[in-house]
C-alpha cells in the first residue's frame, strides 16, 4: 500500500485567533509553491490541520520539501480508510509490513475524536496491537521507546493510519507578517539573519551596497548567489543594489578616519530606511551580533541607530559565531559567503575604528557636509533585481556550453 | 566501425567538443584571477560544478574536480588514510578493484597500513556480511567498486553502506566510474562518503573527473600548491574540461532515458548470439549486472589474437580492463571469482554505450562466431 496523503500539523498557527485563516492560507500557498514539481497533488486546508492528497505523487520527495517550510510543526504520511474495523485492520497490517524491518519494536497510538466509534482508545490499542502481533513474526511491543509508532486516528469522516511523525521547520508561514529590509553584505551573518526573519513570517527584501571599482562584480555576484539561496524560502527574492562609491569617497574625505566606519553605517541605515519606505516595509533586519566587530559594540550600535526610529531586527544579536555558522551551513549559504572578495565592509575599514564612538562627535563631523543629496541620489540610482531560487535557476546566458 | 570498448573510453560527444573548444577559446581565464576574465572562468567552473552536483543529486560544494578516475580514487583512498592515520591504519577493500585502487592500497601497505582484500563469490559479488566480518576497531576506510570494470557485476553498495552506518567512524568510498550514467546510485541513501567519476567514460574528455566528498568529510590533499578546490586539490582548474564534463553528464543522463532499452536489447542479442558457441564461457552473471558489460572467455584461444582478429573486421573489443591489458596478465577479477588460470587469460570484454544499436550487436555476435570458428580451426592444426 502506498501512502495517499500527508497530514500537516500547524503548530504555532493553531494559537491564532480570528486571523488564523490568513496564516493558513499563506501556508497553503507556500506549500503549493514549494511542491510545484508535483502537479497532481491537491491541498485541503482545514482549521486545525492540512491534508496534501498525493494522487500518486512520491511521498518521500514531498516530505523532503515539507521539512523546509516554515509554519509546519510536523507532518505524517498517512492512509485514509473507511471506519470499518476489518478494513482498518487490513490497512494497518499492510502499512506496518511495508515499513517494518526485522527486530524492530512497535506500539499503537490511538486517537479518537469521533466518540461514536465502536472502540475506545484502549480498545483500539489492544485490538490493532493484537492483530499485528498475530500476523507478524518475532515482533515485540515497546510502549516506551518503539521503533515504529503506528498511529490510528478516528475522525468524523474517516480513519487515518500513519506510522511516522516528521518534524517540520517550525516558525510562521513566510511572508505572513509584513515586510522588512535585510542589509545583505555578502558575509556569513546577514543571510542567516534574513533566513531567521523569514522563519518568523517576515517577507524579506535585500539591500546591498556596491562600490565599484573598490568592490568587484564578483562581490556583487556573491550577494546575488546568496539571494538565490534565500529565494528558496518562498519562491523569489528581491534584491536592491545601491550605488555607494560616491558616498564612500565623500565620507573618506569629510570624516576623521576613526569615525568613518560609524558614519558609513549611519548612512547605510538611512539609505536602507528610505528604500524600506518606498517598498512599504516596516522593519530593517541586520546580521549584527553583539561584540563581533567594532561596529557591533553597544556604543557603536547606539551611535548608528540614532538615524532612524524604524524597528531594527537583529536575529543574531546574542548568538555565537559557531551557532551562526551552523545555520549558514544548513541553509547552504556558508560556502558562498566565504568566497574571498572584498566588499564595502572590508575595503573601507579604518586601521583603528572607534569601538566606543560618541554620538555628539559623529553628529558634529557629519554636520560639515550635506550627505542628504548624495543619499537621495543613491536611493534613486538603486537597482532592483528579482531573483529565482538557486534550485530553479536556468543558466541560459551560456546555456549552450552546458 | 563497430566500437564495443566503451568501458575503456567513450567517444566524446560532438557537442561536448564544441563546448570545450568554445570555453578554451573565449573563456580562457584563470578562475583564480581577480579580473573580469578570471571571473568569467570562475563562473563557468561554478556552473559546471552546480550542474554535476544536481545530476548526481548532491550539493555542488560536495563535487571536487580532478583529472579523472585514477586521481579521484587515489585522492579518496590516500587522502582518508593520511588524514585519519592517528585513529587507525586498517583499510578494507576487495580483490576485484580497478588498478588505481589496488595499487594505491599496495602503496599504503608499504607505508605501514594494513589492507584486507575481501574476495567475491563465484559470481563476482561482494556481500555486506563478508565486509562486516573484517571490520575492526582500527578500520578507517572501506572502498568498494560499484560496477566492476571487467565483468560488469553490480556490488550491493546500498547494503554495504547500510551495514557501515553501524560504524560511524568508518568512511565509505565507492568507485562509481563504470556505473555513472548507466546504473544509478544515490550516494546519500547508500551512506557513501566519497565517490569517483571519470569524464571520458561518459563521452567527456580524457583528463577530466570528479570526486564526490560528502559534506564534513576531511582528507589530506595529494597536491600542495595554490589551494584551489577548497585546498583539497591544488592546481589551476581545467575549466573547459569541466564544462565539457558537465555537459557530457547531462547528455548521458538524457541518452539513458531515451536509449537504455535499445542498449539492453543490444546486450541481450549479443549474449544470446554467443551463448550457443561451444568454445565460449560467459563470466558476466545474468542477474545484478550492469547493462553494458559482457565478459567471456574463448577456450583455447589467446585473448589478444581474438582482439586483433576482430579488429580486422573493424569491430573493437577488449581484453578485460584497458588499463592493465597491455600487461598480458590474466584478469584479476576472474581469478578472484575462482575462474581457472587459462580461462582468465583468454577473457574478452565487450562494453556498450547508448549509441550502440541492436543491428551492431547482431553483426558483432555473428563476427564473434565466425572469428572463433576460424581461429579455432587454425589453432587446432
Amino acid at each position: 500500500m502506498m501512502y495517499d496523503r500527508i497530514l500537516v500539523r500547524y503548530g504555532e498557527i493553531s494559537t491564532k485567533g480570528r486571523n488564523r485563516n490568513k496564516f493558513i492560507d499563506r501556508l497553503r500557498k507556500n506549500i503549493k509553491r514549494a511542491l510545484i514539481n508535483y502537479p497532481n497533488i491537491t491541498i485541503k486546508a482545514e482549521r486545525d490541520r492540512m491534508f496534501i492528497l498525493l494522487n500518486g505523487e512520491d511521498s518521500d520527495g514531498i516530505g523532503e520539501k515539507l521539512k523546509e517550510i516554515f509554519g509546519i510543526q510536523s507532518f505524517s504520511p498517512a492512509v485514509k480508510v473507511e471506519k470499518d474495523l476489518d478494513k482498518m485492520k487490513d490497512a494497518s497490517l499492510e502499512l506496518f509490513r511495508k515499513i517494518h524491518k526485522p527486530e524492530q519494536t512497535f506500539k499503537i497510538t490511538a486517537k479518537r475524536s469521533d466518540k461514536t466509534f465502536e472502540l475506545d482508545t484502549n480498545g483500539i490499542n489492544s485490538e490493532f496491537g493484537g492483530h499485528i502481533l498475530r500476523n507478524v513474526d518475532n515482533l515485540k511491543v515497546d510502549v516506551r521507546n518503539p521503533d515504529i509508532n503506528l498511529q490510528i486516528e478516528i475522525r468524523k469522516e474517516a480513519a487515518y493510519i500513519s506510522a511516522e511523525t516528521i518534524s517540520g521547520a517550525g516558525g510562521l508561514p513566510a511572508a505572513s507578517a509584513g515586510k522588512g529590509m535585510l542589509m545583505l553584505s555578502g558575509g556569513i551573518d546577514s543571510p542567516v539573519a534574513g533566513y531567521l526573519s523569514m522563519k518568523r513570517g517576515l517577507e524579506v527584501e535585500g539591500v546591498h551596497f556596491f562600490s565599484p571599482p573598490f568592490t568587484s562584480e564578483r562581490a556583487k555576484q556573491k550577494v546575488i548567489d546568496l539571494s538565490e539561496k534565500l529565494a528558496e524560502v518562498y519562491g523569489h527574492f528581491v534584491l536592491h543594489i545601491v550605488p555607494f562609491t560616491e558616498i564612500q569617497q565623500a565620507i573618506h574625505k569629510q570624516i576623521p578616519e576613526n569615525y568613518t566606519m560609524t558614519t558609513t553605517r549611519r548612512i547605510m541605515l538611512r539609505i536602507t530606511d528610505a528604500i524600506r519606505e518606498k517598498q512599504g516595509g516596516l522593519a530593517i533586519i541586520t546580521g549584527e551580533s553583539l561584540g563581533q566587530v567594532a561596529s557591533q559594540t553597544l556604543e557603536s550600535m547606539y551611535a548608528i541607530n540614532e538615524v532612524t526610529a524604524t524597528p531594527i531586527i537583529r536575529p543574531l544579536i546574542t548568538m555565537d559565531k559557531l551557532q551562526i555558522m551552523d545555520i549558514a551551513h544548513h541553509i547552504d549559504t556558508h560556502d558562498i559567503s566565504i568566497r574571498p572578495y572584498e566588499d564595502c565592509c572590508t575595503v573601507f575599514v579604518p586601521a583603528s575604528p572607534k569601538t566606543k564612538p560618541k554620538l555628539e562627535k559623529v553628529q558634529k563631523y557629519e554636520s560639515f557636509f550635506d550627505f542628504e543629496e548624495l543619499i537621495q541620489k543613491a536611493v534613486e540610482g538603486t537597482e532592483r533585481i528579482l531573483l529565482q531560487p538557486a534550485s530553479e535557476r536556468k543558466d541560459d546566458t551560456l546555456g549552450d556550453l552546458f | 566501425m563497430i566500437y564495443l570498448d566503451n568501458s575503456a573510453t567513450t567517444k566524446p560527444y560532438k557537442e561536448v567538443l564544441n563546448s570545450f573548444l568554445k570555453v578554451s577559446e573565449e573563456f580562457f581565464g584563470n578562475p583564480s584571477s581577480l579580473h573580469k576574465i578570471g571571473g568569467q572562468a570562475e563562473k563557468l567552473l561554478q556552473q559546471a560544478r552546480s550542474q554535476v552536483g544536481k545530476l548526481l543529486n548532491v550539493k555542488e560544494t560536495e563535487i571536487l574536480f580532478t583529472s579523472g578516475g585514477t586521481e579521484s580514487n587515489n585522492l579518496a583512498v590516500k587522502g582518508i588514510a593520511m588524514d585519519h592515520r592517528e585513529r587507525g591504519r586498517h583499510i578494507i577493500t576487495t580483490s576485484i578493484e580497478h588498478a588505481s585502487i589496488h595499487n594505491a592500497m599496495v602503496q599504503l601497505e608499504s607505508l605501514g597500513y594494513e589492507i584486507t582484500y575481501v574476495k567475491p563469490d563465484r559470481n563476482g559479488f561482494i556481500s555486506a556480511e563478508s565486509i562486516q566480518r573484517e571490520m575492526r576497531n582500527d578500520t578507517i576506510l572501506v572502498s568498494v567498486i560499484h560496477v566492476n570494470n571487467e565483468v560488469g557485476t553490480i556490488q550491493p553498495i546500498k547494503e554495504i553502506g547500510t551495514m557501515l552506518k553501524k560504524y560511524p567512524k568508518v568512511f565509505f568510498h565507492v568507485d562509481f566510474v563504470q556505473g555513472v550514467g548507466k546504473v544509478p546510485l544515490n550516494f546519500y541513501e547508500a551512506g557513501v562518503h566519497l565517490s569517483t567519476i571519470s569524464g571520458y567514460k561518459f563521452h567527456g574528455l580524457k583528463g577530466t573527473g570528479a570526486l564526490f566528498i560528502k559534506e564534513g568529510v576531511h582528507l589530506s590533499p595529494l597536491f600542495s600548491g595554490g589551494n584551489q578546490e577548497w585546498k583539497q586539490r591544488s592546481g589551476t582548474e581545467n575549466v573547459a574540461g569541466m564544462v565539457a564534463m558537465a555537459k557530457a553528464l547531462r547528455m548521458t543522463f538524457e541518452q539513458r532515458k531515451e536509449k537504455l532499452n535499445q542498449m539492453e536489447e543490444a546486450m541481450e542479442r549479443l549474449r544470446s548470439g554467443i551463448t550457443e558457441i561451444k568454445e565460449i564461457i560467459i563470466h558476466t552473471p545474468i542477474k545484478n549486472r550492469a547493462p553494458h558489460i559482457l565478459n567471456f572467455s574463448i577456450k583455447g584461444l589467446k585473448a589478444e589474437t581474438f582482439v586483433h582478429a576482430m579488429g580486422k573486421r573493424n569491430i573493437y573489443v577488449s581484453t578485460t580492463s584497458a588499463c592493465s591489458s597491455k600487461k598480458k596478465a590474466a584478469s584479476t577479477t576472474l581469478l578472484a571469482m575462482g575462474v581457472p588460470q587459462d580461462e582468465a587469460e583468454s577473457a574478452i570484454r565487450v562494453s556498450l554505450t547508448f549509441s550502440n544499436t541492436v543491428e551492431e550487436a547482431e553483426l558483432a555476435a555473428k563476427a564473434i562466431a565466425e572469428t572463433v570458428k576460424h581461429l579455432s580451426e587454425v589453432v587446432k592444426k
